[in-house]
């Protein structure tokens, strides 16, 4: 059954077949090549959606992206619903289920329709005016209620299934739009040779010349133009045309964001397509031939369902075969509105009036009197009737004072508008470059250019057929000749059209009501009037941009594409200034919305963000450890047994390392590697300790400072040979360590003939510690002397370890005599799987980060970023003894003599024993001198790491204290909610003070 | 995003890059007074217009360059390898806006 409005014949859909959709829950039908608002249209349905504010029933506007109105959800399952899409671009399949939004119980009758008999209270800024007190009612009561009644769509409910393509290309032209200029454009440079890109958002390339089906082109109709162009540009190998693709942003240096949506109008998706794919393109030059957009007229009762913009009705009638009611009115300030009613006419659509508010009319007066269409020139809308859809238009004479006479009121079931002509310069002005204002169009036009790109056709102002397709060519063949290619000279079309000129009307209509009462729309979306913008001025808001954020004009999901301008312009009028002068809001991106999904591509789940796991991961995992987080790093944080706490564990594994032996992953220790024969001076310069005279075979703990003198990393570096150094940097310095040395490399002492590699992944490391490590060890290892008498404490020897090369450390971490085996990264697993029985047998056990910190804290060893923060010197840090006082100059050297630096005073490591002896403090807490600190007094220290030690049997806490030197013994204080925790400070190694149990 | 001329590997992507902070801030010795290390450590332009600056590609060859931009338009108008002398500003300023008059 052919739907009640559409034509018997026309249009650009496939009419042989018929395809099933319902439209919140009803059943209709439409064709291939309708959109949800063309076939919706054809049923006679205008009531498509609630206004964001009032409720006010709306109807569809217009024919493309610049929908404010005709919103709709479309969902699939539970996890493909997309709401806020645009009737006017989703394109119609078999069983689509389309729904509409911000309405309850139902579309025709809405709940919150009664925030429309409330309108006077809810002017510009009534949220801020109204919802002031009690203060406590924002958090509790106003904002949820607030954000439970506002916003449009509701968020799917699982998350989203499909997926998301990312891709970067190159091309030499890119061409945005497809419409007549932009065809010319891509023709012109697909000729010259160069790669070209060319997209339109539409589902089909044409542009203005899918609607106009009454313009030739050298001899052709425009439909059959644009389809040999089409085809020859499809035919090049050369060139991209990509449909369905909205150029959303236009980036520096040339770089166009595009979101292409793939398979949104598929009843069936492809199971391999991606649903869209963002394209990252870097062009040469870019051509814009983005079109114009047309104005709605600012008049009381604009907003009904019913009233539409002329070029949409138009667009309808000849592109769907749809007519847009049975008995329309038009009102217009341009030509173009004559041509859409002749052609409604002309299929059969009765035009009850066609009301021109410019008092001479235009050059297609003539014409419409001859079609037998009544045209009322110099007249104006005054009030329209209608609550789901327009019933009658009042119409007036306007006088000369600027109102209107009321002097008929005309039945009718649509109303086409026509404000005029507005050129898409968005893309232009997100380029940053500088619109200049065109007094004679009244519109904003692409001035001064920042990037290689060139407007063309409507988006440049330039209107008549036969002028667009050739300034379309010109700018296709200046972009090619730009990117490097050669052309052929210009070509010249012949064409016949009906043509919109860009003037019109700009603001508020000639009315015979008072302005102050009347709601006349100027931003649907968001339903801000005439009226509030008027008030935002009294209220003292004269820029432009405060205006937009007072009253939210122009700041929907459109971001104002068929308003923004009317806004101008009566601002403008109410300040007494000319439009330039009051200026243009940012055109800011993207032009039309964009999905989350493209955005993140493959980057969310376990894609999100990549994990680094150590060679002996999968061994860790099966011994049941539970991981911590270092950076991207998955540390092995403890190794609880069946039924353990994390304390338990913890426990367990400090004593097997105080007692029998302990084995502990430490390969995401930063590795770097220095090679050359300035090795030893560039580690010399770089360290705070001497590096020179370190003995091959040795190695040494050192700080490293940057210029400021604070310390910045630390760790123990070996010396393999005399031009060698395995460097080992704490976990998360990794990275920016490299980054220091290698900026002092290359821009301090590029003279220094030494190289940086970093080994960081090359090295799986595994520590061994404990009076048994030795015992444990020596199976493993050949070629090495290990007695205590060969291999002292802090040396390096290189041999093999289970067979594989192997760099051998003597040095511990944990204050127990103790190894740390390098290996090559690949063979890390099966020597942690060697060692670990070892071990176990042994009596010892596998221990994790946890204990390690126990460990190093119970020895008073640093970690860097706990006991230091970016404002703590060696000195502070008790590492006095690793400066190398003789040394001319190293990095840090001149900045730690800084005045502040050596004053007396400073906060200094220290150790805190709770008084009861068994309370762990909390990290960062404050310590005072006294329990209850007087106001405004301040703390004189923080903690700053706390456990409870298996070893010495209590608490015990590392701390930076104001002068904690000289304080040990002290009683001090930790305030806490609970009361203030009574401390002693202590010298911060608690355990083996001596340093013997190195001696293993 | 921003194409940058590595003086080593050609344009690419700002992505690639980091940001090192000023150039020609001279590394002063051992016997620098307090005013001149803070100087050095902390006391910088903050141009509105042309500033020359460290950049290092970071995720290409790893190398350190210069570079003057803009800091309004984020221009690059000179790029030159560590150790080159510095531009001099105030007249590739002129030469811009003679370059925007014309």
């Amino acid at each position: 059954m052919t739907a009640p409005f559409r034509t018997a014949s026309g249009g650009r859909i496939k009419r042989a077949e018929t395809l099933s959709f319902s439209f919140d829950g009803r059943p209709l039908e439409g064709h291939p090549g309708d959109t949800l608002a063309s076939a919706l249209l054809a049923n006679g349905i205008h009531l498509v959606g609630r206004s964001f504010k009032y409720h006010r029933p709306r109807g569809i506007l217009t024919a493309g992206s610049e929908e404010p109105n005709a919103l709709v959800t479309i969902a699939r399952d539970a996890g493909r619903t997309t709401p806020n899409l645009r009737a006017t671009e989703v394109e119609i399949y078999s069983g689509l289920k389309a729904s509409s939004q911000n309405r309850w119980p139902s579309l025709s009758f809405d709940v919150g329709g009664i925030n429309d008999l409330f309108a006077p209270i809810f002017a510009s800024g009534f949220y801020y005016k109204t919802f002031m007190w009690p203060k406590s009612f924002w958090r509790s009561v106003y904002e949820p209620q607030i954000r439970a009644a506002a916003g449009f769509g509701m968020a799917p409910e699982k998350p989203d299934p499909d997926r998301y393509q990312q891709r970067y290309a190159h091309c030499d032209v890119m061409v945005v739009g497809a419409g007549p200029a932009g065809l010319a454009a891509a023709l012109a440079a697909m000729e010259s040779g160069a790669r070209v890109i060319i997209v339109d958002e539409g589902a089909e390339f044409g542009g203005s010349l899918l609607t106009d089906t009454s313009a030739r082109i050298d001899g052709k109709t425009g439909w059959h133009w644009a389809a040999d162009i089409i085809m020859s540009l499809g035919l090049s190998d050369k060139v991209t045309c990509l449909t369905r693709t909205s150029a959303f942003g236009y980036y520096a240096d040339n770089m166009i964001g595009l979101s292409e949506r793939i398979t949104d109008h598929l009843e069936v998706p492809p199971a391999h397509a991606p649903r869209e794919r963002l394209w990252q393109v870097r062009a040469k030059h870019v051509v814009l031939a983005t079109g114009a957009l047309e104005r709605p007229l600012v008049f009381p009762g604009n907003d009904r369902p019913g009233v539409m913009l002329a070029e949409a009705a138009r667009t309808y009638l000849n592109r769907y075969g749809v007519k847009v009611g049975s008995r329309v009115a038009v009102a217009t300030a341009t030509d173009s509105a004559y041509q859409a009613a002749i052609d409604l006419k002309a299929a059969g659509v009765e035009i009850a009036v066609l009301v021109d508010v410019r008092p001479e009319g235009g050059a297609l007066v003539e014409l419409a009197r001859e079609a037998g269409i009544r045209v009322e020139l110099g007249a104006s809308v005054c009030d329209t009737v209608g609550r789901l859809r327009i019933s009658s238009l009042a119409i007036g004479r306007i006088g000369a004072d600027g109102r209107a006479t009321r002097f008929e009121t005309i039945a009718c079931d649509g109303l086409l508008v026509s404000g005029g002509w507005t050129p898409t310069v968005h893309l232009y002005s997100q380029s940053r470059g500088k619109l200049r204002f065109d007094a004679a169009s009244q519109t904003f036009l692409p001035g001064v250019g920042a990037q290689a790109q060139i407007s063309a056709g409507a988006a440049n102002g330039t209107f008549g057929l036969e002028s667009v397709l050739n300034e379309g060519y010109a700018a296709g063949e200046a972009a090619a000749r730009a990117a490097g290619k050669k052309t052929f000279g210009a070509k010249t079309f012949s064409a016949e059209a009906t043509d919109a000129a860009p003037a019109g009307t700009l603001g508020a209509l000639p009315t015979d009501r008072d302005p102050s009462r009347v709601r006349a729309f100027v931003d649907f979306q968001h339903d801000v009037t005439a009226k509030d913008l008027k008030l935002a001025l009294r209220e003292g808001f004269r820029s432009i941009e405060h205006m937009k954020r007072y009253t939210t004009t122009g700041m929907a999901t459109d971001q104002g594409k068929t308003s923004n301008l009317n806004a101008l312009a009566i601002a403008a009028k109410e300040l007494g200034k000319d439009i330039p002068s009051v200026g243009l809001t940012t055109f800011r991106m993207p032009y039309t919305p964009v999905s989350f999904g493209i955005l993140a591509g493959v980057a969310r789940g376990d894609m999100f963000e990549p994990v680094r796991q150590t060679a002996a991961h999968a061994s860790a995992l099966a011994l049941g450890a539970v991981f911590e987080d270092v950076g991207a790093w998955k540390r092995a944080w403890y190794f609880p047994k069946a039924g353990e706490t994390m304390h338990q564990a913890v426990n367990r594994e400090v004593t097997a390392v105080r007692q029998t032996v302990g084995l502990f992953d430490a390969s995401t220790l930063g590795k770097i590697e220095v090679v050359g024969p300035d090795a030893a001076e560039f580690m010399h310069r770089l360290y705070t300790n001497p590096f020179l005279k370190l003995e091959v075979g040795r190695c040494r703990y050192g700080i490293l400072t940057k210029d400021d003198g604070f310390v910045f990393d630390d760790g123990v570096v070996g010396r393999i040979a005399a031009d060698r150094f395995h460097v080992t940097t704490t976990t998360g310095g990794a990275a920016r360590v490299l980054s220091h040395f290698e900026d002092y490399r290359q821009t301090e002492w590029p003279d220094l003939k030494v190289w940086l590699t970093s080994t960081s992944e090359q090295w799986a490391t595994f520590a061994i510690q404990g009076p048994k490590a030795r015992d444990i060890i020596a199976p493993f290892v050949e070629g090495i002397d290990i007695s205590a008498a060969a291999m002292p404490h802090m040396s390096v020897r290189g041999g093999t370890f289970l067979g594989v090369p192997a760099r051998l450390f003597r040095m511990s971490f944990t204050g127990e005599f103790g190894f740390e085996v390098n290996v090559p990264a690949d063979y890390g697993r099966a020597v942690w799987d060697a060692l670990y029985p070892a071990v176990i047998a042994a009596g010892g056990a596998a221990y994790g980060t946890e204990a390690m910190h126990v460990l190093r804290a119970e020895k008073g060893y640093i970690i860097v970023g706990q006991e230091t923060d970016g404002t703590v010197t060696p000195d502070d840090a008790g590492l006095a003894w690793a400066i190398g006082k003789a040394k001319a100059d190293f990095v840090g050297k001149r900045g730690m003599l800084r005045a502040d630096l050596v004053a007396p005073g400073r906060k200094q490591l220290v150790g805190l024993e709770t008084v009861d002896g068994t309370t762990v403090l909390e990290e960062g807490a404050q310590i005072t001198p006294v329990a209850v600190p007087a106001k405004r007094s301040h703390a004189i220290g923080h903690v700053t790491s706390s456990y409870q030690s298996p070893t010495v049997g209590r608490s015990i806490a590392l701390a930076l204290l104001e002068n904690g030197r000289a304080r040990h013994g002290e009683r001090l204080y930790v305030p806490m909610p609970n009361g203030a925790i009574a401390v002693v400070v202590t010298d911060p190694v608690f355990y083996d003070k001596e340093g013997k149990r190195l001696d293993g | 995003m921003l194409l940058i001329r590595c003086p080593y590997c050609g344009e690419r992507p700002e992505i690639e890059f980091r940001n090192m902070g000023e150039a020609h801030i001279l590394r002063p010795g051992t016997d620098a007074s307090d005013d001149e290390i803070a100087d050095f450590l902390y006391r910088r332009s903050n141009t509105k217009g042309l500033i020359a600056e460290r950049w290092r590609h970071v995720h290409g060859c790893s190398r350190f360059f210069n570079a003057v931009r803009h800091t309004v338009t984020d221009k690059f108008v000179s790029i030159y390898k560590t150790g080159e002398p510095k531009p001099d500003l105030t007249a590739l300023a002129a030469s811009l806006n003679g370059v925007a008059r014309s």
